[in-house]
């Protein structure tokens, strides 16, 4: 325990040194945001038009996108820009940090960009007005129809610098959206930038789909589709828009997930009443038997190095999670509480694993380290389930859905994110009802 | 005092409209245990032969009722030697999505096993799980769950 202790405070000390002097810290709800300055980017006179967008308001459009996605965090206090005592350009070249330090601002993000021959150049800079200085400066040139993903990932850079942890805002979520009375509901597959823009629908609803997973490059994903009325497991090109099925099982395949390497999907196999633990190799087609059990073993997720399974089981009765080497060798039940468990997901860190709970008719959104031990749960809900890592382990995204009268409304399903420190929940808006998301990995590393 | 009696008489009535509205919801007799015993949401295959049974709360053992609806079955598709079916597997929606894909399974399988055992061929039988995805009830009560954990067994041809 002492040695645990230790560690901690090195790392602290380290990153103090390294960072100069603003930091926010990450591992605790943050009760007190640090308030940034967050100036639109100056746009440069002789920047071309476009068609995608007004290029006078770009450089506003993008500090928009920014101040968004560090407002969301709930660790940072985005200041209003009305009170901003320079011009952009002037602040972009150096700040007088003592007008921004009236304004209680300490970070100031400045910015210019300049669309020309088809290109977008953007810069930024990360000023520490406390200390008076520069803290980061970076340049991108993209085309112009990326320029949202410019700000998602000048954000990206700022939260890095500021937290010391990976960011998660230049990614997507893939999910299910929903339209449609509940006995009746139209499902389709959909996907969005993580801030909910970009929506583009990847199936028609002509069938019922469930669970997409994102592989770790972000092209493909697996999911269960009910084709032809023959539930199972499918794989999706997003960039071709090709599906194959996954195997050629005589029975119901489902929860999809791939292995850390994406050259396995790991799914569950159902037959003659019984669900036991599969995994394909994409490249060789062979199939393994991984769990070999007459309970229902489903909702399999890797460990990120690899070398471990958990997953759910009702073999003793109830569903409760369980984990195993990947090869199937040394199951072990990892969860003793009241209540049932299930939806094991393990934390892209690899130290900790998401699950939900239920017990006496509520469910809760929880994390465990991978033995179990050391629960803590979220949130707690009427229904909710299906947690999914951001690609830095701090931010969980989930699904929740609302009591129905007897006539069936009051009905919704809505994707919420709430932080692993139980705070900061957060509706993740979507045009339609929403389930099952799927976080990707950074899209640019 | 008066407004006293009032009150007293107003809570009286409101007490008596709990107790009606209560009994008008839960209808006593349509639940065994938590597996529901009515008559609602039921369709037939024939005359006289109810096309699903229903399950308690993450089980898939079938009760009584349920294997004398899945005799009835089996005298029917006796006699109807030409027809296959479909038993479809449902789940309430309390539970996570994945597991009752699996416990519709397992109910569906229950089922097909028990018209088998009454000398149905497993051939004529398909088998199909929707999990939580298929509420017959849309409501989010002890009633409509018990209707929803079901199996229903549906002509193909």
């Amino acid at each position: 325990m002492k040695k645990i202790i230790l560690i901690f405070l090195m790392i602290a000390i380290n990153l103090n040194n390294a960072n100069a002097l603003i930091k926010v810290d990450i591992t605790r709800g943050n009760l007190d945001p640090l308030p940034i300055a967050i100036s639109p980017l100056h746009v440069d006179k002789n920047s071309q038009k476009s068609d995608l967008f007004d290029t006078n308001k770009l450089g506003e459009e993008i500090s928009k996108i920014i101040e968004q996605n560090a407002r969301s965090t709930g660790l940072f206090n985005p200041l209003n820009k009305d009170a901003f005592v320079q011009k952009p350009d002037i602040a972009h070249l150096k700040p007088r940090f003592e007008d921004w330090r009236l304004i209680k601002a300490q970070a100031l993000v400045t910015g210019k960009l300049l669309i020309k021959d088809d290109k977008l150049k953007v810069e930024f800079r990360l000023w520490d007005l406390t200390a008076a200085k520069e803290m980061q400066a970076l340049s991108f040139t993209t085309t112009p129809s990326n320029w949202r993903r410019v700000a998602h990932i000048i954000s990206d850079k700022i939260y890095e610098r500021l937290t010391g942890e990976g960011g998660y805002f230049d990614t997507r979520i893939i999910f299910v959206s929903e339209t449609g009375p509940k006995e009746q509901r139209v499902k389709k597959l959909a996907l969005m930038d993580q801030d909910g823009h970009n929506i583009k629908y990847l199936t028609l609803g002509n069938e019922l789909v469930l669970t997409p997973r994102f592989n770790p490059t972000n092209q493909l994903v697996t999911y269960m589709s009910y084709f032809r009325n023959m539930p199972r497991v499918y794989l999706l090109d997003i960039e071709t828009g090709i599906q194959e099925i996954v195997g050629n099982f005589p029975g119901m395949t489902f929860a999809p997930r791939f292995s850390p390497d994406g050259k396995k999907i790991i799914m569950s196999f159902a037959k003659d009443g019984n669900s036991d633990i599969y995994s394909m190799d994409l490249n060789t087609r062979v199939v393994e038997q991984i769990t070999k059990h007459p309970s229902i073993d489903t909702s399999p997720s890797f460990s990120p190095d690899g070398k471990f399974i958990a997953f759910n089981s009702d073999r003793s009765g109830l569903q409760q999670i369980y984990v195993m080497r990947s090869d199937g060798t040394g199951v072990k039940r990892i969860t003793h509480g009241k209540g049932l468990y299930g939806t094991p997901v393990w934390s892209p860190r690899g130290d900790l694993i998401a699950f939900t709970k239920v017990r006496k008719g509520r469910f809760y959104i929880g994390v465990m380290r991978s033995d179990g031990s050391g629960e803590r749960l979220l949130t707690e809900n009427f229904y909710q389930e299906a947690p999914s890592w951001s690609p830095n382990g701090r931010v969980l995204i989930f699904y929740r859905e609302t009591k129905a009268d007897k006539t069936g409304k009051g009905f919704s399903a809505k994707l919420w994110s709430i932080d692993i420190t139980g705070y900061n929940e957060r509706r993740v808006k979507t045009e339609t009802d929403a389930s099952d998301p799927s976080w990707s990995s950074l899209l640019s590393k | 005092m008066k407004l006293n009696i009032a009150l007293r008489n107003l809570l009286i009535v409101l007490f008596g409209a709990l107790v009606l509205s209560a009994c008008s919801t839960t209808k006593k007799g349509d639940l065994s245990g938590d597996v529901y015993t009515g008559k609602e949401t039921i369709e037939y295959l024939a005359s006289g032969v109810p096309d699903r049974v229903f399950f308690a709360t993450n089980k898939s053992s079938l009760t009584t009722a349920a294997r004398d609806t899945l005799r009835k079955q089996a005298t029917f598709l006796r006699k109807n030697k030409d027809l296959t079916v479909t038993v479809e597997g449902h789940a309430d929606e309390r539970g996570t999505r994945e597991y009752n894909l699996a416990l519709g399974e397992r109910r569906a399988n229950a089922a097909k096993d028990y018209l088998m055992t009454y000398g149905i061929s497993g051939k004529r039988i398909n088998v199909i799980s929707y999990g939580k995805e298929k509420p017959v009830n849309p409501a989010s009560n002890p009633l409509a769950w018990s209707q929803n954990r079901r199996s229903v067994t549906v002509k193909v041809n």
